[in-house]
């Protein structure tokens, strides 16, 4: 069984393919990540696979029901938080939450119980009866979290969870999806443009771009794809026979020099830049400075689609949108 | 397919904010408070044809500033969904298990009661005026009409909202129902005093059959039957919230 499970599933704006054909399948308590630039369709897979959109062909099942034929079961089953804001800030933090619950029909007694334990989760207990216009952006980002988990869904959908909120808040976040993951055996899936978010929290990432999978791995799985690691060496002396030395050797990759700096893909880059001291010392030349780079999943990105991850225009309709949410919150 | 529980939390939703709003409660009770004061005593002394000697201007004024009020608060309803859309609760709503048909029924609960209870405290308003209240049992019987006419008009709202996504929009088109149902319903005077190829409209218009129920039942003067008047009124609105409930499921919840 599968929590989620997409079968060529597509979605068409008009003339535009926001999504096409994706196959896919996620297992139960997997953390998964859905990466890619702004635009590349993962807020399309997202509203497709928690029925806020229906797809133009192909199939999903979420927590084995159908995304079309089972709506009110698949809804029962799922909890979303939002990229965009999604409370009602002219309740308070815990009528948003009681109002959730009530939808899903928990009892009064159970609900009291969950309210207070998702509060003390995301650290908002004292704040619970204050109106959410008066929060931060990350106690708002926190209660949407609490508020996607009071139903203890099967599989929680995140949207862009950490999207404009800083450093510290973002860490808790990471923190909490993790817990949620492994104390509620939540099967989780969050799209994210943040390349160490994704490398940070998920079991397995797929990287989107223009609507399709592209790669789909660990995260160390994509980064082994590089095969190597970047040793820049800043030198002076005559290079020449020293990077012919370097060619030869079975275990570098490529060589590339830019006047007085050698880029040298190598396997095993930390262990190797003694020999390399050595090899230098060798034909005479002296190493100024080195730095070695591991592959991050930026530079798969790079790799894979050839450019750097960029802000895509999103749809028009997601952009007005985006506009005017912002505009109102102010 | 109806979820009691869903549409009692859109209700106290509804009516959570509204009580803590309280700008909002005095700015709906202005606009028809003012309507009733200046008409009122501007067209007391006039003479309207069509109307029984037996009854004052302010008299006959009452039931349709009331059938107005109703009007006006119950077709911004819709407004409240656009809101909704766009501070993103709208998508919060529209993935929980709640049926469609129990939302829409939510929101005309919620937008029904805080309409009638406008109304109602522009009739008491009235008696400062000089309206003659009538016993418990009229102002009940009138309350349920009241009701139906929210029900009408905060449905077509729903309907307008869950086609245009746009505030202003939906505010010009509103305002291009609105003013239209108003004026030809006779909450002012009686349609007998329109041209005939007008009339023909004003019996088109569900606003005349309520304002008439109201007058029946309130001053004891209609011009059709209550009976018919309330008939009509209750079909309407059960065909009116199933359309809605269509138009729900439908519309795009983004």
């Amino acid at each position: 069984m599968s929590a989620i499970l997409l079968h060529d599933l597509t979605k068409k704006f008009e003339d535009v393919t926001a999504v096409d054909a994706v196959t896919l399948n996620v297992g139960y308590g997997e953390l998964f990540g859905l990466l890619g630039p702004n635009g590349a369709g993962k807020t399309t897979i997202i509203n497709m696979l928690t029925t806020l959109l229906e797809p133009t062909s192909g199939t999903a099942h979420v927590a084995g029901f159908d995304i079309e034929k089972e709506q009110d079961q698949v809804r029962r089953h799922i909890g979303i938080i939002f990229q965009e804001p999604s409370l009602d800030i002219g309740l308070t933090g815990k009528e948003n939450l009681n109002f959730h619950a009530m939808m899903y029909g928990i009892e009064s007694g159970e609900r009291k119980k969950r309210i207070a334990e998702v509060l003390s989760v995301v650290g908002l207990t004292e704040k619970a009866d204050i109106l959410v216009e008066k929060y931060s952006g990350g106690m708002k980002r926190r209660l949407e979290i609490a508020r996607g988990l009071i139903h203890y869904p099967k599989v929680l959908f995140l949207d862009e969870p950490t999207l404009g909120l800083d450093a510290q808040t973002r860490r808790k976040i990471w923190d909490y999806i993790r817990f949620l993951n492994i104390h509620y055996k939540m099967s989780i899936v969050l799209t994210t443009h943040y390349m160490e978010e994704a490398d940070y929290l998920c079991n397995r990432i797929a990287i989107i771009d223009q609507g399709s999978i592209i790669a789909l791995d660990t995260p160390s799985g994509l980064k082994r794809q590089l095969e190597g690691d970047i040793v820049s060496l800043v030198v002076s002396g005559p290079t020449g026979d020293f990077i012919s030395a370097l060619k030869q050797d079975p275990q570098v990759r490529e060589v590339t020099s830019d006047n007085d700096t050698l880029s040298i893909t190598i396997t095993d880059g930390e262990k190797r830049i003694p020999e390399l001291f050595v090899l230098a010392q060798a034909h005479g030349v002296t190493i100024i400075s080195v730095s070695l780079h591991k592959p991050s999943l930026e530079d798969v990105f790079i790799h894979l689609t050839g450019s750097t991850i960029r802000e895509q225009e999103g749809s028009l309709h997601s952009h007005v949108h985006a506009g005017m949410t912002r505009r109102m919150h102010r | 397919m109806i979820q009691p529980v869903a549409i009692y939390v859109l209700w106290l939703r509804e009516m959570l904010k509204f009580f803590r709003a309280k700008s909002r409660m005095i700015g709906a009770v202005a606009m028809p408070v003012f309507m009733l004061v200046f008409l009122g005593f501007g067209f007391r002394r006039v003479e309207i044809p069509g109307l029984p000697d037996t009854i004052s201007y302010l008299q006959y004024l009452v039931p349709g500033i009331l059938g107005m009020t109703l009007l006006f608060t119950g077709a911004f309803v819709g407004m409240s969904v656009l809101m909704d859309r766009q501070f993103g609760f709208l998508k919060e709503i529209m993935v929980t298990p709640a049926s469609r048909i129990s939302i829409v029924l939510g929101r005309i609960a919620g937008g029904a009661t805080t309409s009638i209870i406008q109304a109602l405290l522009m009739m008491f308003l009235a008696v400062l005026l000089g309206f003659t209240l009538p016993g418990l049992p009229a102002i009940v019987l009138a309350t349920g009409i009241m009701l139906l006419i929210s029900v009408i008009f905060i449905s077509i709202g729903l309907i307008l909202s869950s086609v245009m996504k746009d505030i202003h929009g939906f505010n010009t088109m509103i305002n291009f129902i609105v003013f239209p149902l108003f004026l030809l319903s006779g909450a002012l005077f009686p349609v007998s005093n329109l041209p005939p190829p007008i009339r023909v409209f004003s019996y088109l218009d569900p606003l005349t059959y309520g304002v008439d129920a109201l007058r029946g039942i309130l001053i004891g003067y209609s011009v059709i039957p209550v009976s018919i008047d309330a008939a009509i009124l209750l079909a309407l609105s059960i065909v009116m919230v199933v359309v809605c409930g269509y138009c729900f499921k439908k519309g795009a919840a983004l």
